[in-house]
C-alpha cells in the first residue's frame, strides 16, 4: 500500500494530483448517489405507468423521436470520450472541439425532448393529467434537466481550458464531466428500453 | 500520465461505441417488428440495456483504470444494490395494491 502510493506519487508533479484523484473518487460517489434518484423516479414510473386516466398512454410516444434522442445522446457520449483522448495527447484544440461537439450534440438532444414535450403537452397530455405522465415528465425531464446543466458546466470548462489549457486541475475536470455524460447515456438506455421501448411494444 | 495502460485507447472508444450501436438497434429492431412474444422481448431488451450499461463502465467510463483499492467499484455495487431493493421492492409490494383496495 505504501509503496504503491509513493509510486503513485512520484508519478506526477509534488502530490498534487493525487488530491486530484480523490476529487474524482467523489465524484464516483455524486453519480452513484443520482442513481438512488433516477432509481426512485424509476420505481414510481413502473408503478404508475398504466394509471393513464383515460387519456394520454406510452404507445403514443413519438417512435421516431425518441429513436433520434438514443443516437444523439450515444454518439455525444463517444465524442466526449474523444475529447479526454485528445486531453490525454495533450491536443487542446482537439480537446476543445470534441467538447464543443459534445455540447452541441446535447443542445440538440434537449432540443428534440422539449419538442417532444411541447408536442404532448399541447394534445392534452400535461403533467398534471394522469399519474403516468406524472411519474413519465418527473423521470424523463430531471434527465433533460441533468444534460441542460451538463451543457452550461461544459461552456464553462471550454472557457476555462481557452485560458488556463491543460494542467492538472482542468485534466481533472475534463475527468469529471466526461464521467457524467457516459453516465447521463447509461441513464437514458434505460429510460429507452423501460419507458419508450416497454411503452410502444 | 497516470493509469496510461487502460485508459482508453481509440480502439477501445470505436470498438464500444459500435458495441453500443448493436445493442440499440437489437432491442429496437426486436420491438418494432414484433419478433418475440411478449415476456421473452422484456427480459431481451432488458439484457440489451444492462449489456449496454456494462459497455459503458468499462470502455467509456474506465472502471478497471487506477492503483489501488477500487472504491469507486465499491460505491458502484452498493448503488446497485440500492437501486434493484428500491425498484424491485417498490414494483413487488405495490403488485399487492389491488388486494389492498
Amino acid at each position: 500500500m505504501q509503496q504503491s502510493v509513493s509510486a503513485h506519487v512520484s508519478d506526477h508533479d509534488h502530490g498534487h494530483v493525487d488530491q486530484e484523484g480523490l476529487k474524482v473518487l467523489g465524484f464516483w460517489i455524486f453519480l452513484v448517489t443520482d442513481c438512488l434518484l433516477f432509481a426512485t423516479f424509476f420505481a414510481t414510473y413502473a408503478v404508475l405507468h398504466n394509471h393513464t386516466n383515460g387519456g394520454f398512454t406510452a404507445k403514443e410516444f413519438d417512435i421516431p423521436g425518441f429513436i433520434i434522442e438514443t443516437f444523439i445522446l450515444l454518439i455525444s457520449s463517444f465524442t466526449s470520450g474523444l475529447a479526454v483522448l485528445a486531453m490525454n495527447k495533450g491536443n487542446k484544440k482537439g480537446l476543445i472541439r470534441w467538447l464543443i461537439v459534445t455540447a452541441a450534440l446535447g443542445a440538440t438532444f434537449v432540443g428534440f425532448e422539449i419538442n417532444e414535450f411541447t408536442h404532448m403537452v399541447a394534445e392534452g397530455a400535461t403533467i398534471s393529467k394522469s399519474a403516468f405522465l406524472t411519474s413519465f415528465f418527473s423521470l424523463v425531464g430531471t434527465h433533460g434537466l441533468h444534460v441542460t446543466f451538463g451543457i452550461f458546466w461544459m461552456i464553462g470548462l471550454i472557457f476555462q481550458l481557452s485560458r488556463k489549457g491543460i494542467t492538472p486541475v482542468t485534466k481533472r475536470k475534463i475527468s469529471i464531466i466526461s464521467l457524467y455524460w457516459h453516465f447521463l447515456d447509461a441513464v437514458w438506455i434505460f429510460i429507452f428500453t423501460v419507458v419508450y421501448l416497454m411503452g410502444v411494444m | 500520465m497516470s493509469n496510461h495502460h487502460d485508459t482508453g485507447s481509440i480502439k477501445a472508444y470505436i470498438i464500444g461505441f459500435i458495441l453500443s450501436i448493436v445493442l440499440t438497434i437489437i432491442p429496437l429492431v426486436l420491438v418494432l417488428e414484433h419478433l418475440l412474444s411478449k415476456s421473452a422481448l422484456v427480459v431481451s431488451i432488458l439484457v440489451a440495456a444492462v449489456l449496454q450499461f456494462v459497455i459503458q463502465l468499462f470502455f467509456f467510463m474506465h472502471i478497471r483504470d487506477g492503483e489501488g483499492p477500487r472504491y469507486n467499484v465499491m460505491a458502484l455495487i452498493l448503488g446497485l444494490v440500492f437501486v434493484v431493493t428500491i425498484v424491485a421492492g417498490a414494483m413487488w409490494i405495490m403488485s399487492f395494491n389491488s388486494q389492498v383496495q
